[in-house]
């Protein structure tokens, strides 16, 4: 009987294992088949004209350069906002913040921030940025609405970058008579820059390929030239996929798949370059 | 020189701490901005109006309870979808995968989470919903379920990495101590390591579902957009429109100060509120998980 029971979990785990190993299988090949279909699909579509050319014919046919440079302003955009906002806040966070019920206010707040849906972000933007200031739709107002909503990721990943550098680098520092920001600036900020710059990545690769912020804040259906000021608005890539699949009939299909292509090469090359920083920068530490 | 390099410090200790407290001046801008958009609702049309179940805005009917049902629907199936497929993928990481596996699957999964929403939305279109309309054989594609199965795709990275986050920082010991008694793995996962990560479990299912409701552009590419209210079990098989979706869509053609372009913020509002109190309780369960663990170990 006993044995019996011994056999029986055994059996038991065996099964558990497998299912669970399925559940896992089941959730990752998705991401790999979205990937590899988009890839396969979209390469017919890409050639040089693609992607240098202007759309043209109700953007049936020709490229989608101003999307993509669109796109490159809006990153950019967000990262002169985001990026020194972001990693001042991070410092005060893990290095001058003492734990108490302000510093715990702070990070309730950043924690909402991370939570709060991307289109009330487009909203906000909407009404502090493009009515309330009079930016109008314009780059300016999408990125600073963007950089808005890319902060708890910059802040949260370079807090925690900050805190992995021991504390006896800084005690070495100032007892050698350095001030703190010298500290912060010389030490700290160098050690934890790999970690700083994967969450700068993460955040920024976010912030490109978001649709919802900027549909009222600063994206355009259709624009025959470049922008040439941060008050223009401007295509960009996710919202010119959105608009050619679901708001120009008879679309061609290649050019939907070569859009799709694009965008998800500049996202996946922000996250792959991230990864490697991150993993490089662990298999280098000594301490 | 010792001068202007104390006053240095100071300029940028202040710039510093200021810079700390951004956050918080931003989440009461939004919300600030939000009401002063979205409170004239109140005064403009009256609360039965609102809670009715017709919304249509070009004659003035702004019933929210269709797009509210709707939300709830698509985010109850994304969740059903996403719970068990982003634990047991958790589990599978944490306790179950060889090394070389979990370092392939975390930046897997790390990856979904950085799919734009709308690259899902386009499969969504052109690959699910055909494909469902067919399976299925429905007279559409686009319904509350293809919106419930996409939504749980961008659910599940969120509900791995937080949930799987909870399951490694379970001491070693707790699995020690179990296995040393006769427990097989698999006991142990569920009788010791699933139930010492509870409230991080918890909180990874909590922050993914609020990831769900926020999310925009995937629903309104694949849900239909029809503002009918959805109540019994088969109207996960018909078009809906979520709140986020309604937002997405009529906010570009209302006039700026009308009442459709208050009431539309006042959704936000309401999407504003769901969010708060989902991210509050979530990181209370959190606070009170660490407090009970410095209880233990010290």
């Amino acid at each position: 009987m006993k044995y019996f029971f011994a056999q029986n979990r055994h059996t038991i785990q065996r099964l558990g294992f497998a299912a669970i190993t399925l559940i896992a299988v089941v959730t990752v090949l998705p991401i790999i088949g979205t990937v590899v279909f988009i890839l396969i699909k979209g390469s017919s579509a890409i050639s040089w004209n693609f992607l240098s050319g202007f759309p043209h014919d109700g953007m049936r046919a020709g490229g989608i350069l101003p999307a993509v440079i669109g796109t490159l302003y809006l990153t950019i955009g967000t990262a002169i906002f985001s990026v020194p906002l972001g990693i001042a806040a991070a410092i005060y966070l893990a290095e001058y913040a003492k734990d108490n019920q302000w510093t715990r206010l702070i990070r309730l707040a950043i924690i909402n921030l991370a939570g709060i849906p991307s289109v009330v972000y487009g909203l906000f933007g909407l009404g502090l940025f493009v009515l309330f200031l009079q930016f109008g739709t314009s780059i300016l107002a999408a990125s600073l609405t963007l950089s808005i909503m890319t902060l708890p990721v910059i802040i949260s990943t370079a807090e925690e970058a900050l805190r992995s550098v021991p504390q006896a680098f800084r005690t070495v520092s100032i007892s050698l008579g350095a001030t703190r920001w010298q500290t912060i600036r010389r030490i700290v900020l160098k050690e934890a820059l790999p970690g700083i710059l994967t969450g700068v990545i993460l955040g920024l690769e976010r912030a490109a390929g978001e649709t919802a912020p900027i549909l009222f804040t600063g994206a355009a259906f259709f624009l025959p030239r470049l922008p040439n000021s941060p008050f223009d608005a401007t295509m960009a890539l996710p919202y010119h996929l959105f608009v050619i699949s679901t708001q120009v009939p008879e679309m061609p299909i290649q050019i939907q798949y070569g859009t799709a292509l694009v965008l998800l090469v500049f996202v996946l090359t922000m996250n792959v370059i991230a990864t490697v920083i991150r993993s490089r920068a662990r298999a280098r530490r000594q301490w | 020189m010792e001068k202007s390099l104390s006053w240095r410090e100071f300029i940028i200790t202040r710039l510093i701490q200021s810079s700390g407290y951004s956050a918080v001046i931003f989440v009461l801008l939004i919300f600030f901005f939000l009401l002063r958009e979205g409170l004239p609702t109140l005064s403009e049309v009256d609360a039965s109006s609102l809670l009715s179940v017709r919304w249509y805005p070009i004659e003035d009917y702004f019933g929210i309870l269709p797009l509210i049902s709707g939300s709830l629907m698509v985010t109850l199936g994304a969740a059903l979808i996403a719970v068990p497929f982003g634990i047991g993928t958790a589990v599978y990481i944490s306790e179950i995968a060889p090394r070389w596996m979990r370092e392939i699957l975390k930046p897997l999964v790390e990856l979904l989470g950085g799919l734009p929403s709308v690259v899902l939305g386009f499969l969504g279109i052109l690959v699910v919903s055909p494909f469902l309309r067919i399976f299925l054989d429905l007279p559409t594609g686009l319904t509350a379920f293809t919106g419930s199965l996409l939504l749980g795709g961008i659910a599940v990275p969120t509900i791995v990495s937080v949930a799987e986050d909870a399951l490694d920082s379970v001491p070693r010991a707790y699995r020690e101590g179990a296995w040393a008694l006769g427990a097989t793995r698999w006991q142990t996962i569920w009788r010791v390591t699933l139930p010492a990560a509870r409230s991080g479990v918890l909180t990874a299912v909590m922050l993914g579902v609020g990831r769900a409701i926020g999310e925009t552009m995937t629903v309104m590419m694949v849900t239909g957009n029809a503002p009918v209210l959805a109540l019994k079990l088969g109207s996960l098989f018909s078009p809906v429109r979520t709140m986020t979706a309604t937002i997405a869509a009529e906010m570009g053609e209302v006039a700026n100060g009308s009442t459709h372009y208050h009431v539309l913020f006042l959704i936000g509002i309401v999407l504003f509120v769901i969010s708060l109190i989902v991210n509050i309780i979530a990181s209370s369960v959190v606070f009170r998980a660490r407090k009970r663990a410095e209880r233990i170990l010290s």
